[in-house]
This record gives structure tokens, sequence and C-alpha cells, in this order.
């Protein structure tokens, strides 16, 4: 199994490691309600050095990515992070990624679970002058997220980060060493990302731990966090037999654009909505899981993506696919809990309103 | 790992403590870091009875869901109402405040069956 460069930080505070698409990760270090909500009120730190960075590079990078991506390249400047996605030619989703435009190249961040998959498709489709570099083994990842992080991460890094806008970056020198410093997360909540080699990751993580006034939070509550946000995580509430449109990504999914692969399959899914992506909180005492039933006037009407207890709400909340026409907010369905009918409602999303992603 | 000696357990991670016929039952301290924090716990009916082996409820944690067997065959006589309030006492004294049901013993030679802490302890590893 592989490991972060965090790893043995994990170990010596006693994290429980999971497997996680090949690596050995926290899921939690004391408790995900507790670590769930010192994101929300005031900081927590994540190792999230899985997932996988690509470097692109070459004069037709631009070009190629924005034919290889749903969103639209084209409006980005150097300093700017963008939420996309790949698909493939009949819409499904092949990965949804985060771009950063750097002045001469881009950064693409993929799912661990994807990282393969990505790289093959993006080399499969490349122009000859378009260089990509799997940087992923090389590079860690650390989120630092809450209302407080902006405070606490100000105190070890060089740059001023208090005009950092949501979904910009800039790049810092800390010992010599290149850090890029990202106003991106998961989590709903004020939050940054720092990418960086090994060695600078580990001493980034010490030097953040140090100020105090933060705790580790492992991948438990990053789960937790994303679902209140309705989030879509990869491989739960979208895949390659799910497209844009109906997972509720259309924010994202530029038709506008002349041509990218998988447009003509996303207009069609405009055109021919069949089901949707709806968050829906229990009004019962249950907890829904992903797989279980949904249900409208005793018929099946869907299944749940993702589930869980929300621990800022204190109430089953969950995210699945419904047939389109029982969609709406408001709705009240079923969920089949091991056979037990037990009431929800669907909501506008999020769950958990008061983040603080903008402040 | 707490496993207290003066308490029977299963293999699913029960305790059991048979006093004057009735059997006072929990999950263990191993079963509730596994699980995770317990968000509440779905209880029988007073009054109904279970086969030993039987589903009797669930304890739903954050992140997963997990039966609750019955250890022995017999009826449930009281169930722990306080966890209604506060599931952690799960978390916090799964031996103590933690415990889940009372249930009068119907065949009394089951405890027989039980594990006692020196196997359980190797059970658990």
């Amino acid at each position: 199994m592989k490991r972060t460069p965090l790893y043995n930080k994990h170990v010596d505070l006693n994290a429980r490691m999971v497997e996680f698409f090949g690596y050995n990760m926290p899921i939690q270090y004391t408790s995900i309600v507790e670590e769930h909500n010192a994101v929300r009120n005031s900081c927590g730190i994540f190792d999230v050095s899985h997932m996988g960075e690509f470097i692109l590079s070459g004069e037709d990078a631009e070009s190629f990515l924005n034919k290889m991506t749903i969103n639209d390249i084209y409006t980005m400047n150097p300093g700017d992070a963008q939420y996309s996605a790949m698909c493939y030619k009949n819409g499904g989703i092949i990965d949804d990624i985060l771009v950063y435009k750097f002045d001469n190249q881009y950064m693409l961040v993929v799912n661990a679970s994807n990282l393969e998959k990505d790289f093959n498709w993006l080399n499969q489709h490349k122009p000859d002058d378009v260089i990509i570099n799997d940087v992923s083994q090389e590079t860690g990842l650390i989120a630092l997220q809450g209302p407080d992080s902006r405070n606490i991460l100000q105190k070890v890094v060089n740059v001023d980060i208090s005009k950092l806008k949501f979904y910009t970056f800039v790049e810092d020198n800390i010992d010599g060493r290149n850090v890029i410093i990202a106003r991106t997360g998961y989590t709903g909540e004020l939050g940054y990302e720092i990418y960086a080699d090994h060695d600078s990751i580990q001493k980034f993580w010490d030097a953040i731990m140090e100020t105090g006034g933060l705790i580790p939070c492992g991948l438990g509550c990053r789960d937790t966090l994303r679902m209140e946000m309705k989030f879509c995580l990869y491989g739960n509430d979208i895949d390659e037999t799910t497209n844009p449109i109906e997972a509720g990504l259309g924010w994202i999914t530029k038709t506008g654009k002349p041509d990218f692969i998988g447009r003509e399959a996303v207009l069609t899914a405009k055109e021919h909505k069949t089901r949707r992506l709806i968050a829906f909180e229990m009004t019962e005492r249950a907890v829904p899981r992903q797989g279980y039933k949904l249900i409208f006037q005793e018929n099946e009407i869907g299944f749940v993506t993702s589930g869980t207890q929300s621990p800022s709400l204190q109430k089953g909340i969950g995210l699945g696919y419904v047939q389109e026409g029982n969609h709406k907010p408001g709705t009240e369905i079923g969920v089949d809990i091991r056979g037990k009918m037990k009431k929800a409602i669907i909501i506008k999303p999020p769950f958990y309103k008061q983040g603080t992603a903008h402040l | 790992m707490n496993v207290p000696s003066d308490l029977k357990y299963t293999r699913d991670h029960e305790w059991v403590a048979i006093k004057d016929g009735i059997a006072a039952i929990g999950i263990t301290d191993f079963a509730q870091g596994e699980l995770g924090d317990i968000v509440f716990v779905e209880f029988p009916e007073v009054g109904d009875s279970f086969e030993a082996g039987e589903p009797f409820g669930t304890i739903e944690a954050v992140k997963t869901v997990a039966d609750l067997n019955a250890p022995v065959s017999g009826k449930i006589l009281e169930i722990n109402e306080d966890l209604d309030n506060d599931p952690s006492k799960v978390n916090s004294d799964p031996y103590g405040d933690g415990w889940i049901v009372k249930v009068k013993l119907s065949k009394s030679h089951e405890q027989d069956e039980l594990m006692d802490a020196t196997s359980y302890e190797e059970l658990i590893g």
C-alpha cells in the first residue's frame, strides 16, 4: 500500500488508518464529529496527498484542455483555479478535476481513484507539442479548512494571503522551495490547499500544527463536510454512467464552447432530462446510506448515492438520483432503510448554509 | 482495550452480564471504537421476544450501521432510554451507562456458550 509523505505523522498521532484507492490514509484521529465541528467552527488540517497532479505545458495546452474539459479554460487568468470535469463522448463523467492556470503551464488535480485513467485519456488525445507530466509521486497536498484557516496560515507563509480570493492561488517561496497556496477546498468553509514537495509538505504540516488552534482531520469528516454542501464525490454521486447535467454540474458545463468531448451528449441531456441528483434530509430519525431505495407514493423513483448523519444538522442527510419530475425541493419522499420506510424531504442545497468559504 | 473479566462476550462484539436470570446487554469497547461516533440506537419494544442470534435492533454510527444480535434468547424487560438523549454514552461508557437492553432469559443453558474475557481478548487480538 502506498504512503503519503505525512504517513508517519498520522501513525504518531494514533490515527485510524484505512486503505483508500491504494493509499494508507487516516480516516479519523479522534472522532469524525469532533473533527467535523473543528472545521465548521475553527480549523482543521487534512492530508490529501493521495490526490494526483499533472503539469501540462506546450503552446497548444490551452486549446487542448478546452477540448478535454467541460468548463471554459479561456475565462481563466494566471493565478485562477477552476472546478471542471472530463467527459466521454457519451457524456459520462471520467473525473471531476481542478485546473490551475500558471503563466506558462496548467496543473490538473485529479482523484486518486482515476489517476491512471485520466493520464491515459489525456495522452490518447494530446497533440504532439503538449507535454503531460505526472508529478503526483513528488507532490504533497495539505488542506487547511475552517474560519480560522486564514489567520493560522498567515503565520507560516511569507506572502500576504489576506487578499487571496476564492478559487485563486499564489506561489510562495519558503526556505528556498516553491509552494502553491490555493484558496480552494471541499468543505464549504474558508480554506486553503497547499501543494509542495514531500520535504516541504512535512515541514509545513509541523509548522501549522505548532501554531495551535486546530486539529488534524481525517477522510471521515472530509466526507461528512462535503456532503453537507452537496459536493459530489466521484465513485458515489458521479461516475462514468452519470452526465454533468443530471449531476447538477450544469454550472461548470459550458455548452456555449464550440467544441469539447461530450458536448453533443450533454446538449441532448439538457433537453431530455431523465433524472436528477437531489439532496434530501430525513424527517424521521434514520440515516440513509449508499444504495438505499428512494420512494415516492409507493413507487421506487431512485437510489441514494451518498448518505450520513449530518454532524451540523444532527439529522440524516443524503444525495441520490430520482426520476425527473420527482426532484423538486419540498417533495416528500421515503427512504427504504433496511426494509423500513422512513420519511424524508427534498431540500434546496446546501444542507449547511452558514459556510464561510466566501469570507 | 477494556475487556472486563466479569462479563461474557459474543463473536458479534456484544457483552452480557447475567444475574438472577436477567441479562444486561451492550456492545464492547472494541465495537464502539470500530463503529466510531454513535448516532442512535434503534431498540426493540419492551416485551418483544428474540431467539439467540436474531437481530433485535440496530446501532447507527456516522460512518456505518450494525445489527444488534441477541446473544441469548429471551424477552426484552427494559431498554436504555437515556441513549435517545445521549447515544455517545455507548462510546464513552460501553460497559456502564452505555448498556442497551435488559432481557429475561428463556433458555438458561445458552449462557454457557458465551465467551469469557480471555477468549474474547484472543478474538479481537
